[in-house]
């Protein structure tokens, strides 16, 4: 399958093993991506919170260097890239006025923009189990946060409130996924900064939940979520008054591992908690829910 | 659908009115159910809670509006969706608190306990606005700089360096000035 692929800017920085992951994976499982050329910052929160009009200009101008360059099916791995993208695209589709005001700003053509798709769009049960050469034998807590199943108008999930699509290609992949509490509750995301107390809460409460099922790792398709339950477990381990190694795994890695790719292509090296499995941990709390 | 820019100069309708006019959302579909402060991850942690907010919209009494705009609320939702996913009337509320943020900032109504995340915002568009994408190491130079947190973190930077996660440059794109003529654009003249 032909992909564009929008990155993001995480994905070249602090989140970069997700990127690498991805790119390791794709070839195997038949996924052909090429980039947007010269795309742009999606604005993110920043843009959101104070300015409307930014908010779609900076997307749209990615949307419309992606129909140029003839992609019609764009992958965003970043969840919060892809809410980003998926708004701007429906608000554009909907407001013809906004769209040649929007168009104008970004002194581009702006047409029906490609089809944006996230990460367990792309990924298929089938592709992964019949190229898996090392199960991943490990129980797992998916966890999908805030942006794959909201809002639900957007999202392609079929069950918003209880999502399914990560546990089945885990499964794929060899991995048991608990069943849990906190699939889809937000894990502080952009207040990692400035509200760091909050975070360590919020994730706290995320983290807490996938140890009580005795899941081994959570795994993740979002940056600032892994920002969150990893680069800033020593916040959430001080907050809690107690130190938590669970490791928290991007999905294409945990894929990866069971396609028998080696864990430093996969970027396994450049978590905060490392990447080990404690031997069957069992969980504190009942597994039927 | 009207121009979000409009409001920088005189005030006379309602809030409720300037929010729905540029985000189409009425703050008069609510009918104070409260899910969206049941599911609100940080509900505990505002001075008003979301169904409080519209509550506030819809009454419009003399300074609800200046209540809503100078809450610490607004700036601690996460715009997770939480709220607009299980609201039976379907008001979007993280749209509305977009459009609150906006106008908050514009009228200089901000919360003192927002100051940190507005420095962060201005940061975070301004390494956008320099190099088109989001240089990381910029943005939490400048961030420190506008807020004096400067120890913040100081543990974390150095594992994160060494780990290759941070690049010391921006990988900025081809077609800056694209960006730069985006944000122009964009920005709004002051009343």
């Amino acid at each position: 399958m032909k992909l564009g692929l929008f990155p993001g800017c995480s994905l070249e920085g602090s989140s970069r093993e997700y990127l690498e992951s991805l790119t390791a994976i794709a070839p195997k499982l038949g996924l052909e991506l090429t980039e947007v050329p010269d795309w742009n910052c999606c604005g993110a929160t920043a843009a959101h919170s104070l300015n409307a009009k930014l908010a779609l200009a900076l997307p749209a101008r990615n949307l419309a260097l992606a129909e140029r360059a003839g992609i019609t099916d764009l992958l965003v791995p970043c969840s919060a890239c892809y809410a980003r993208l998926m708004a701007t695209h429906e608000e554009l589709d909907r407001d013809e006025e906004r769209k040649r005001e929007i168009a104008d700003i970004i002194e581009l053509p702006l047409q029906a923009g490609p089809k944006i798709v996230s990460i367990l769009d792309v990924l298929s049960t089938d592709g992964v189990a019949g190229r898996v050469s090392r199960p991943f034998a490990h129980r797992v807590a998916c966890y999908y946060g805030c942006y794959l199943t909201r809002p639900p108008k957007l999202s392609t999930l079929a069950r918003t409130e209880d999502p399914r699509e990560m546990d089945d290609l885990v499964r794929a992949a060899g991995a048991e996924p608990v069943a849990w509490a906190f699939k889809t509750e937000c894990c502080g995301a952009g207040l990692s900064i400035t509200r760091t107390d909050l975070v360590a809460e919020l994730a706290g409460r995320v983290l807490d939940d996938a140890e009580r099922r005795g899941a081994e790792a959570i795994v993740v398709a979002c940056p600032m979520c892994h920002t969150n339950l990893d680069l800033r477990r020593d916040a959430i381990d001080a907050h809690r008054g107690r130190r938590s190694r669970l490791p928290v795994l991007y999905l294409t890695q945990l894929i990866g591992l069971a396609l028998g790719l080696d864990e430093r292509a996969l970027g396994l090296h450049r978590h905060h908690v490392p990447v080990r499995f404690r031997p069957d941990p069992q969980p504190t709390v009942a597994q039927e829910i | 659908m009207s121009d979000s820019g409009h409001h920088s100069g005189v005030h006379p309708q309602t809030l409720a009115d300037r929010v729905e006019a540029d985000t189409g959302q009425s703050a008069f579909r609510c009918y104070q159910c409260g899910k969206c402060t049941a599911g609100c991850p940080l509900a505990a942690e505002m001075d008003l809670a979301p169904h409080q907010i519209l509550r506030l919209l819809q009454l419009d009494l003399p300074d609800t509006g200046q209540e809503v705009l100078a809450s610490a609320a607004i700036w601690l939702c996460l715009t997770c969706e939480t709220c607009v996913s299980r609201c039976p009337q379907e008001v979007d509320l993280p749209r509305i608190m977009d459009r609150l943020r906006d106008e908050s900032r514009e009228r200089g109504l901000a919360h003192p306990k927002a100051k940190d995340i507005l420095a962060f915002h201005d940061a975070f568009l301004g390494s956008i606005a320099r190099s088109g994408r989001l240089h990381e190491v910029g943005l939490i130079a400048a961030y420190k700089l506008k807020t004096m947190h400067l120890l913040q973190d100081v543990a974390v930077a150095p594992r994160l360096m060494a780990r290759g996660k941070l690049a010391p440059l921006p990988h900025g794109i081809e077609d800056r000035g694209a960006v730069a003529r985006i944000f122009a654009k964009c920005r709004r003249e002051k009343p």
